[in-house]
Formats: structure tokens, C-alpha cells, sequence
């Protein structure tokens, strides 16, 4: 019995045919196989995803890649997408994957909220001219400085394991697997160029990647790949994975095709096999045991760098958030439910979690509350796309902003959301050799320096306006937010005025 | 009228039924009664705290002489003629002037010099932070500023023309602050005495004094001598502080349309 | 984040009777009251011997700044203030009416032992705006040695701050204005002249004194909202705006202290208070953590200094006071005061010392110095460089020296 029913294709690759000189570099190009050579013309197949690489490498720029015109009949309720899944699944009786961050509108308050700036009462001040910092620490705070019975400061007994970032920006925790080789080591040239932080990922570490470790942030996800003494040791701090914002509660499965040499070496499991993450740490199933781990980690690094939790924001973020402080992170990361990953289910990725911008408000103010926001670094992430966002979520109570997507977009992704596949056509999101080498790492590397860079200048425009000229300054001062959404219980929830509502 | 030659003496410290001291605004609307009567010899006595003194007046032959300490803004706009100040002047001495001659035989406070397009500042002793911020050259007039001590931070910052001299009579250390030049794009600064390279702010480099610069600044010198009675050290080297670039960030900017 | 005051009991509709505790805005100024200029006054002054300075010198210094104030408050503080009661706490407050009066003594009896009680004399001038407070001071002693105090477990001087903390947050129409030993303050609405009138300042006298005159923006203009603004014996005159109000906020809030005058600035008293009392900081690792140096000029002091800056700007990054300021700072045991601008250097701050080098001086203007002290040698703090000055050991720092001298 054929059960399958087609499912109709959703984008049209257009080729302007007077353009078109036949060079056939867009069919190399696709990593779909949706173009082909027929007939002495360039022909459209199945499976395009628009990607894009056919329509920024043609050198005559003679395609356009449109949504096909033959849609589904309108419908405000059963919209084309739920019908194209409901189909899919009647096909297979699989669970939809995606990749990247979740795809709903609804969810995006960054846009409803606006910044403040000095007029007349403070100046403000021009970053071009006059210094203004963006220098960021992650990890413990003392709280206040020990001072000994003649009244002098003990340093000794106040410092504490802290990185030193240039920005207050770290590239997430991206693994080798889920991305490439290239792609991973385009990130981390780019943080150490940047002096801040980038994520190794729950896939170890490989070996050619350990002369950036001073701008590393190991991570021991509940898979344990590739995590060795050397690992714990040599990086600039280390990072418990509980859960991940685009698939709270949910492990991670990586494909045994995916586990090539490379992969294997690095991850420290056999080639060919599936390398599975499970749902939960199996020494973790309480705050008691997070604590266990937190202590062990502390331990085996000798008490020389932080030892972070990251967490995907869920309902009660603010009360997990303090008890994790309590268990003795020195950092913590939420992630909201808009951040990126490299396969998830559809159904989790879409609708399990909570936005970033509530979930750092409510940990900052729960933190606050209980007298632990000045010990503890909060860093947050879950679809910070532009300098705006980051400027929004730091004001919101975020010391550090963790930036996945808008690095890989800097590098060529055009977010079409096919990770899981594994046929990345820009080489970013792939394991396949010759995919794998589109991407220059030099290359994507600048691209990622620059994009940063540009955030943070903009960063510094923005403080500059609102008469601050340090970044810690900024770090949940909500006083300088304002909300103009549509549903002003958000703005109280956020603890942020409406626009429109003075100081008094 | 009376003989043009007099001179016209204003007790600022005097007393109204409340007791209260000269405002400001009847001191300057004596001020610019005599001079609106042809009198261009002033002297205030006993100044404590009037600003905007002698604000947007000016002419050649005016001479104004101020004893105590005047208030902030003093000769804002100034459009020609001189003010002598005994004593220490506060903040924004000399905002936007235009032309003519500020002499303060004492200390000067923060923004000193703000935005002139012209004229000649002398200070005998010290001044604050943002001395000469903004000033400019327009028409092939530029600002003098000459400070005797010291000055802090942001010395000369987003300067656009003119000159600046600090001298750094009695002071041991370097004479400028932090931030000197900061996004300077016209102009120079020189600094006698101490000055190194992490002072210098974005935009501003350290440069050797050619001809030209050196005849200016003996000129600045030898004015500085010849109002404060003074006896300058020729042997302490000058150093220049001068633009890298008049248009310094232009890299900063994308304009790629959205 | 302010909350409105709904803790009086008189209803707030427009033809409610107007109380001392109601806030003005610009827009409710009358014309006369109408700003020409902007920007608050701060003054101060300090004889080292302790010899006596009378009320009427701060006048005349606060007033010669008239420009900088709009008539929206004004404060003065003297410290050395009462010889006879120089052991106990004296609590200065602004009631509203009888009824909050009654309200607080009851709290009061709880807390403390009453050994003196007064009406601080008040004379109404004709230009202000009515209604005007009670004033009244209590010099108290702490009730330590009930069982209630021991289950606490907070020191004598957090037990008094909690007090003045609860009775500000939760007594109608009650503030207390000071709380410490031997000093007082004495502010309200109105010109600086005004106040002065008001208590009649001139009677007073103490070896020390501070002074401001305000002119709001952001912040309204009410009665217990005038600075100085007093916690213990620390008491502060702010001219400044602070942009990260909302971070510093944060820390002295987990620190326990309560918000209530509707001003930033009070966060800068309890700053002090955290740091130096309860923190035990030298006044220098203090003034550092609310102006540090920038960085990449942290990076040029010796080593050790440079651990210290370091580790200031990371402990106490919620500390740092960014945005313009100058302040004045005093406290009592020993009798200190502080002047401290930001590190932009974007308020007035000179500071003078008269030729006998006994009297010492620190104001927005110099005029405000000259004025009072004809011949005194003027200086400029540096920014973000605290000058101190301690009775009995003259200038202890002048703010121009490297950071952490004098940190003992």
C-alpha cells in the first residue's frame, strides 16, 4: 500500500533566462540537488530550500528563489505549514526535526521594547571621543572585599576565578558535529581575535583547537564526549549543559554518518556510531546532585577557573536559576526558547520554553531578591540577533550575551533551517568533505571580528546616548527601558515602566 | 557724556534692601550702559559670582577690569576688546568667543575656552578639564589659549582649529591630563614639559614644531610675558599634538542599504 | 520603578488638603519659582581645630550660589552639633501632623529608650509653600539588651538603620532626616535662603557643615526628599544624575536599605554606609568602586594597586555611581568630610583652604568659598579623586594624588 502523498514543494528557484550563460555553477552549487542540466538549459527540481548559495554565486545574478505562487487555499487557522506537516507525518509517522531557532512571532518582545537616552539633566557622550567600556568579567563574585582586622585589603582572600572578556559577548556553545570543522574553527579564531568566549559544544574538544583554550568555555553536557582532564584543564571555563533553549528537556542525537574520523576522534567515540546525549545527566536528578557535580568539576580544575550551569528557560526559571547559585555556580546561562540548535523536534523547538527577555528578568530579579545578583555572572542567550537585542538584554539583567545564529549568519548562513540534514550548502552546518571546504576559515572568521566588532561600537553608541560609559552600568538597569508592545503585563512582569511613564 | 578717557568703576558688591549682592543682570546692564555712553574703561570691584559678565559685547577699545572672582560664563560671545580678571575666573570662561582678549591673572575653571572661533585667552596659573573643547578656525581666524600650569583630561578635545599652549610653569609632572586631543581634526596644541604617548586621545599624534609653529608659540610666550610680567624658561622643549586626520572616523560608518 | 507614596491617609484627590509630604514637579512651580538655570549647589566647610563654625557661614556660602537652585530644596547638616548628647542617637524627624508624631513614638518605644525629646523651632517664611512639617528630634539609645534586640542579630547601627528604614517605609506621613550622633540635618522645600530662615540656621553652631540647593529634573521636589540625605551618622549632598541608578539600586536593596525619598541620590548615602561601615573599606577603595578609573589607566599603576583597582571594579561594579556627579560626604568619629566628582569630571567641584590652613572649604563655585573666606588657597579635585578632611588631622588628601594613598 503507497501511503504517500506528495507534499507540496515550497520554494521556486526563478532563472532569468537572458542572464543565464550556462556556466552550470548554481547546480554545483546546490547542495539539495534541486537544479539540473537538461536540454542545454539550467532546470528546476524538487527540494529546493533557499538556501541561497545558487543565487549569490551565480556570476550573472540571473536566479531568484521565490515562495511557489501555487500555495495552499488561504486559511487563517490551518496555515500552509501546519498542513504541510500534518502531511509529512501522515507519510512518515515521524516527529518533525528542524533546526535553528524557534519560528513563531508571537514570542519576539525585543521589538516592544524601547531605550532611553540623556537630554539636558546628564550628557552624553560621544564613544568616538571619550572612553567608553565594554570589558566584562564571568564568575564568581566575592560580594564585598575581605578586609583584615588592621583594616587593609586581603586580596588574596577576595579574588576569585574570573574571566576577562573584552565585550560582554560570547559565542555559544556550538559542538564539532553539529557544525563543521571550518565553521568551528572560524568561531574560535574569532573569539580569541575578539579576547572573549566561545562554547566548545557538548563534542570535546579537537586537538588542533587547543591554542585558543584561553578563550574557551568548556562544556560537559550529559554525554560527557570527549571531556578529559585535559579538557577541564587547559580551557578558560567550564560549562555544565542541563538543557538548551530550542529543546528544553531533551537530549541530542548526532548521527552515526555524521561520526567520521574527525568527529570520532574528537568526541572519543567509536566512528560510524550515533552519538546520543541523554535527556537528563544521569548524576543529576536533584539540586543536591548539580551541587555533586559543580564540586567535582571545582575540584578536578583545582578551583582556577568558573564553573557554570546552563539551562533552557522553562516556567519557574527564577527559583532554578537560584538554587543553581546556590549549588555553587559561579555562572549561569539562560537559554530562551528563540535560540539555535542543530536538530530538535518541531514540536519542542517551537512551543516549550519561555523568551529570553522574561526568562533574564525574572532570573535578575530572583537573584536580586535573594541577595545573590552580586555574586553570580547571568549570561543570556536564545536568538540575540543584532546589537539591539543585546543592549535590550543586558538592560533586562544579562552580564554576558551568548550569540549563536547571527555568528553563523555572519559567516554565510542564511537560516533556512535545514542543519539536521547535514547538507549545509554554505559548509557551515555539515559534515561532508567537500561541502565542509566552501567555508574559508580565515574568511568567516573576519566576517564573525567584524560583525562583532560593529555590535559592540553600537553597543557604545547606545551607552554613549544614555550617559553611560562603563557596560556594568547598564546591566539590568531596567530604569532605562520602556515597553510599547501590546500587552503591558509584559512590561510588568519584566519590572520595565510603559513608554510614556516618567521617573517619579 | 563724559570724557572717553575716564573710567567707569561698578561695586559689585553692593547691597540692595535685601541685602542681597549685584545680580548679574544689573551688573551687565551697567556694563552695557557704559558702554553704550561711549565709557570703555570699566572696573568691577568686589565680583563674587556674577556670571555672563560682559557677555556678547565687544569692541576694539573696550577694556573691562575685574576684581574677585567673576561667575561662570564669563565674556561668553565676546566680539572684541579686553577683560582683566584679579583673581581666579569659575567654569566656561571665554564659551564661544569671537574675538578680543581674556587675561586671567589667576587660575581659570573646567571648559575653559569652549567653542571660540577667535580671540586670545591668557591664563596665568592653571585651568580644569575640556580646556579649548571645539574650538575652531573660521576665515583664517583661529583661537589663541594660553594656560601657564596645568590642565587636566580632554585637553583641546574635538578641536577644529586654532591654538593652544600650556605651559606648565611649576608643575613637575607632565602639564596635560588624560584624552589630550581626543577626535581633534584641526589645529595644534603645544604642550611644555612632560607629555606621553598614552595621553594622547583617538584621533591626535605627537609631532615635531616646523618653523611656522615654533614662530607662533614664542609669539604666545612673549604675549604671556608681557601680560603677567613674567619670565619664561626658553629651554624647556615644546612638544606638538596635532590631528592624524580631519575627518578621523571615517571608517566607522556602513551606509549598505537595509 | 518609584512607587507612589500611598501611605498617607488623607485621600489624594485634587481637592485634598496639600501635605509637607506631597512632591512637586516643575510643572507645579509659581512663577516666581520658575528655573532660569540649571544644575544644583553644594557646599561645605570644616574648622580642623573643632572650634566652632556658626550656621550663618554655610548660609551665606549656599546662598551665593543662588543661580544654581529653583526653590525645590535645600538642606543643611551640622556635625559637633551637641556636646551634651554626644553619645546618643539623635533621630530628626518630619511628621506630618500630630497623628504621625503619635504614630512614630509608639514605634520609637519599641525600639529605643527615649532620653530626650524636643521641638525643633521652626519660623515659617512667607514665600514658601505650606503646609510645613513638624520637626522634632529624640536622642535615643537602642534597646540592646531585650530579648527582641538579641533575636535581630543585627549590630547596634544596623538596628538603628532598620529602624528609620521601617518607620520611612511604613509610618504615614513620618521621615526621619538624620539618625546619627552629635550631627543633625535640617532641609526642606524651598530656596536655600528659605531653609536657612526656616530653621533659622544662624543659631546654630557645630565644627562642621555641609549644605545643598537643589534643582530637580527627573526626581520631584519634596520636603524629606531634600538632601542632605542621612543615614547614621553619614550624611550626603549630591549635585549629579546617576544614569546607573537602577544597578545601584539593586545592591543597596539586597543590602537590606529601602528606597523611600524618591531621589537617586539616596542610594549614594547608603552606598557609604554599605562600604565603609558595614564593609569596612577605607574611604579611598570606596570613592575608587563609585568612580574607578577607566581600565586601560588601571593598566599603568604598580601591580599591586592595579589588583586592587581591579578587583574593586569587579566586586563592586553595582557600587559605581555612572553619570555626572559631585558630592559631598560627611560623617562623624572622627568628624570627616569628603568631596568626590565622577570621573568624567562632568560636575563643579573646587575645594579651599584658608592661609592658617584651620578652615577648609569645598563647594559647586569658588565664589561660594571667596565668599566667606576672602584669602583661602583654592584647588580643584581631580576626577573621580576623593579629597578628605579629618578634624583634628586637616587634609588628609587633596584629590590630586595616585588612588590609594592614604587608603589606611
Amino acid at each position: 500500500m503507497r501511503t504517500v502523498i506528495k507534499v507540496p514543494e515550497k520554494y521556486l528557484p526563478l532563472i532569468d533566462r537572458e542572464a543565464c550563460i550556462r556556466c552550470k555553477r548554481c547546480i554545483k552549487s546546490c547542495s539539495y540537488n534541486a537544479l539540473e542540466f537538461k536540454d542545454d538549459k539550467v532546470r528546476v527540481k524538487d527540494g529546493c530550500v533557499s538556501c541561497l548559495r545558487c543565487v549569490i554565486d551565480c556570476p550573472t545574478s540571473a536566479i531568484t528563489v521565490v515562495e511557489r505562487p501555487s500555495s495552499y487555499a488561504p486559511h487563517a487557522v490551518f496555515s500552509p505549514e501546519i498542513r504541510r506537516s500534518i502531511m509529512a507525518q501522515a507519510n512518515s509517522g515521524g516527529v518533525l526535526l528542524s533546526s535553528c531557532g524557534a519560528n513563531a512571532e508571537y514570542m519576539d518582545i525585543f521589538n516592544d521594547i524601547l531605550l532611553d537616552a540623556a537630554q539636558v539633566t546628564n550628557p552624553s557622550i560621544d564613544p568616538l571621543r571619550e572612553p567608553v567600556e565594554t570589558k566584562t568579567y564571568l564568575g564568581r563574585r566575592p560580594g564585598k572585599v575581605v578586609v583584615d582586622e588592621d583594616g587593609k585589603i586581603d586580596l588574596d582572600a577576595s579574588e576569585t576565578p574570573i574571566v576577562v572578556m573584552d565585550m560582554p559577548i560570547m559565542i555559544g556553545h556550538i559542538s564539532l558535529g553539529s557544525i563543521s570543522y571550518n565553521a568551528q574553527a572560524a568561531l574560535f579564531r574569532a573569539a580569541t581575535e575578539l579576547n572573549i568566549l566561545a562554547g566548545t559544544g557538548e563534542g570535546g574538544l579537537h586537538n588542533d583547537f587547543y591554542c585558543h583554550s584561553k578563550n574557551l568555555c568548556a562544556e560537559v553536557a550529559s554525554g560527557r564526549f570527549g571531556v578529559t582532564s585535559q579538557y577541564l584543564k587547559e580551557v578558560s571555563c567550564v560549562d555544565i549543559k542541563i538543557g538548551q533553549g530550542a529543546k528544553p528537556g531533551h537530549g541530542g542525537h548526532l548521527p552515526g554518518e555524521k561520526v567520521q574520523k574527525l568527529i570520532s576522534e574528537t568526541r572519543m567515540i567509536p566512528l560510524g556510531t550515533d552519538a546520543l546525549s541523554p535527556y537528563p545527566h544521569h548524576d543529576i536528578y536533584s539540586i543536591e546532585d548539580l551541587q555533586q557535580l559543580i564540586s567535582v568539576l571545582k575540584e578536578s580544575t583545582e578551583y582556577r577557573v568558573p564553573v557554570g550551569v546552563k539551562i533552557a528557560a522553562v516556567h519557574n526559571v527564577g527559583a532554578i536559576a537560584s538554587g543553581i547559585v546556590r549549588a555553587g555556580a559561579d555562572f549561569l546561562t539562560i537559554d530562551g526558547l528563540r535560540g539555535g540548535t542543530g536538530s530538535a523536534p518541531r514540536v519542542i523547538r517551537d512551543h516549550a520554553g519561555m523568551p529570553i527577555e522574561i526568562a533574564v528578568s525574572a532570573v535578575d530579579q530572583r537573584l536580586q531578591e535573594e541577595g545573590l545578583r552580586d555574586k553570580v555572572t547571568l549570561c543570556a542567550s536564545g536568538s540575540i540577533r543584532t546589537a539591539a537585542d543585546m543592549i535590550k538584554c543586558i538592560a533586562l539583567g544579562a552580564d554576558v550575551v551568548g550569540v549563536c545564529t547571527s555568528a553563523m549568519v555572519a559567516m554565510g548562513c542564511t537560516v533556512c533551517q535545514q542543519c539536521h540534514r547535514g547538507a549545509c550548502s554554505w559548509g557551515i552546518a555539515t559534515q561532508i568533505p567537500e561541502l565542509a571546504n566552501r567555508l574559508d576559515t580565515e574568511v568567516a572568521a573576519q566576517r564573525v571580528i567584524n560583525m562583532f566588532h560593529a555590535w559592540n561600537e553600537e553597543l557604545k553608541e547606545i551607552m554613549g546616548a544614555m550617559g553611560i560609559d562603563s557596560v556594568e552600568s547598564l546591566v539590568g538597569n531596567r530604569d532605562r527601558l520602556r515597553y510599547i508592545g501590546p500587552n503591558p503585563r509584559i512590561a510588568e512582569i519584566l519590572d520595565v515602566k510603559h513608554s510614556g511613564e516618567g521617573w517619579g | 557724556m563724559k570724557d572717553d578717557n575716564s573710567t567707569v568703576v561698578i561695586d559689585a558688591g553692593e547691597r540692595n534692601q535685601l541685602g542681597h549682592p549685584l545680580d548679574y543682570r544689573e551688573l551687565n546692564r551697567r556694563i552695557r550702559k557704559a558702554l553704550s555712553e561711549g565709557q570703555e574703561r570699566i572696573v568691577l570691584m568686589n565680583v563674587m559670582g556674577q556670571r555672563y559678565i560682559a557677555s556678547a559685547t565687544g569692541s576694539p577699545g573696550m577694556r573691562i577690569e575685574i576684581h574677585g572672582t567673576p561667575g561662570n560664563d564669563l565674556g561668553a560671545f565676546l566680539n572684541g576688546g579686553t577683560l582683566e580678571v584679579f583673581g581666579n575666573a569659575q567654569d566656561v570662561t571665554a564659551n564661544t568667543m569671537n574675538e578680543g582678549r581674556i587675561v586671567v591673572h589667576g587660575n581659570s575653571g573646567d571648559i575653559t575656552g569652549l567653542a571660540a572661533r577667535g580671540g586670545t585667552l591668557l591664563v596665568k596659573g592653571n585651568s580644569g578639564y575640556r580646556v579649548g573643547i571645539h574650538i575652531k578656525e573660521f576665515e583664517g581666524s583661529g583661537p589663541s589659549l594660553v594656560i601657564g600650569g596645568f590642565v587636566n583630561d580632554y585637553l583641546g578635545e574635538y578641536m577644529a582649529g586654532g591654538t593652544i599652549l600650556v605651559m606648565g610653569i611649576n608643575c613637575p609632572e607632565s602639564p596635560v591630563g588624560l584624552n589630550v586631543g581626543a577626535g581633534m581634526h584641526g589645529g595644534r596644541i603645544f604642550v611644555r614639559g612632560g607629555l606621553e604617548g598614552h595621553q594622547l586621545g583617538p584621533g591626535a599624534c605627537l609631532a615635531e614644531l616646523d618653523e611656522r609653529d615654533a614662530a607662533a608659540a614664542e609669539d604666545l610666550i612673549s604675549q604671556y610675558e608681557a601680560a603677567f610680567a613674567a619670565t619664561v624658561d626658553r629651554t624647556v622643549p615644546l612638544r606638538k599634538v596635532m590631528p592624524l586626520d580631519s575627518r578621523p572616523f571615517r571608517g566607522h560608518y556602513d551606509s549598505t542599504t537595509i | 520603578m518609584y512607587q507612589h507614596d500611598t501611605r498617607t491617609a488623607s485621600p489624594r484627590g485634587p481637592a485634598a488638603p496639600r501635605s509637607f509630604s506631597e512632591r512637586s514637579y516643575l510643572v507645579d512651580i509659581p512663577e516666581r519659582h520658575k528655573p532660569r538655570h540649571g544644575s544644583c549647589g553644594i557646599a561645605g566647610c570644616m574648622n580642623i581645630d573643632g572650634s566652632l563654625i556658626s550656621g550663618s557661614k554655610i548660609e551665606k556660602m549656599i546662598t551665593t550660589m543662588s543661580e544654581r537652585e529653583n526653590g525645590l530644596g535645600s538642606g543643611f547638616v551640622a556635625y559637633g552639633l551637641f556636646p551634651d548628647f554626644a553619645d546618643e542617637y539623635c533621630m530628626q524627624f518630619l511628621f506630618e501632623n500630630e497623628e504621625s508624631q503619635a504614630l512614630t513614638e509608639e514605634t520609637l518605644s519599641e525600639w529605643v529608650y527615649m532620653i530626650k525629646d524636643e521641638k525643633v523651632p521652626t519660623f515659617p517664611q512667607s514665600g514658601m509653600s505650606p503646609p510645613f512639617p513638624l520637626v522634632w528630634r529624640y536622642f535615643v539609645r537602642p534597646k540592646t539588651g531585650t530579648e527582641a534586640y538579641v533575636r535581630t542579630g543585627l549590630s547596634e547601627e544596623d538596628y538603628m538603620v532598620r529602624l528609620v528604614m521601617s518607620i520611612n517605609e511604613s509610618v504615614p506621613g513620618s521621615y526621619c532626616v538624620s539618625s546619627g550622633k552629635d550631627m543633625a540635618v535640617f532641609k526642606g522645600s524651598g530656596y536655600a535662603r528659605e531653609i536657612a530662615k526656616f530653621y533659622n540656621i544662624s543659631r546654630y553652631k557645630g565644627c562642621m557643615w555641609l549644605s545643598h540647593s537643589r534643582f530637580p529634573t527627573n526626581s520631584p521636589g519634596w520636603w524629606a526628599g531634600s538632601h542632605p540625605i542621612s543615614i547614621l551618622d553619614w550624611s550626603v549632598c549630591h549635585n549629579g544624575e546617576i544614569t546607573s541608578y537602577g544597578v545601584n539600586r539593586k545592591l543597596v536593596e539586597m543590602a537590606g536599605y529601602k528606597c523611600t525619598l524618591l531621589t537617586d541620590s539616596e542610594v549614594v548615602t547608603y552606598l557609604w554606609d554599605l562600604m565603609v561601615r558595614r564593609h569596612r573599606l577605607p574611604v579611598t577603595a570606596t570613592a575608587f568602586a563609585m568612580a574607578p578609573w577607566y581600565y586601560r589607566d588601571i593598566e599603568r599603576l604598580p601591580e599591586d594597586e592595579r589588583r586592587l583597582a581591579n578587583q574593586l571594579r569587579i566586586t563592586y561594579k553595582e557600587a559605581f555611581l555612572n553619570g555626572p556627579f559631585s558630592i559631598l560626604v560627611g560623617r562623624s568619629d572622627p568628624v570627616t568630610m569628603i568631596a568626590l566628582a565622577d570621573r568624567k569630571k562632568l560636575r563643579p567641584l573646587v575645594m579651599g583652604e584658608s592661609e592658617d590652613g584651620n578652615s577648609v572649604y569645598a563647594a559647586s563655585e569658588e565664589c561660594a568659598i571667596k565668599s566667606v573666606q576672602y584669602d583661602a588657597q583654592i584647588w580643584a579635585t581631580r576626577a573621580g579623586n576623593p579629597a578628605v578632611v579629618k578634624l583634628g588631622e586637616g587634609i588628609v588628601r587633596r584629590g590630586t594624588e595616585a588612588p590609594f594613598l592614604g587608603a589606611i
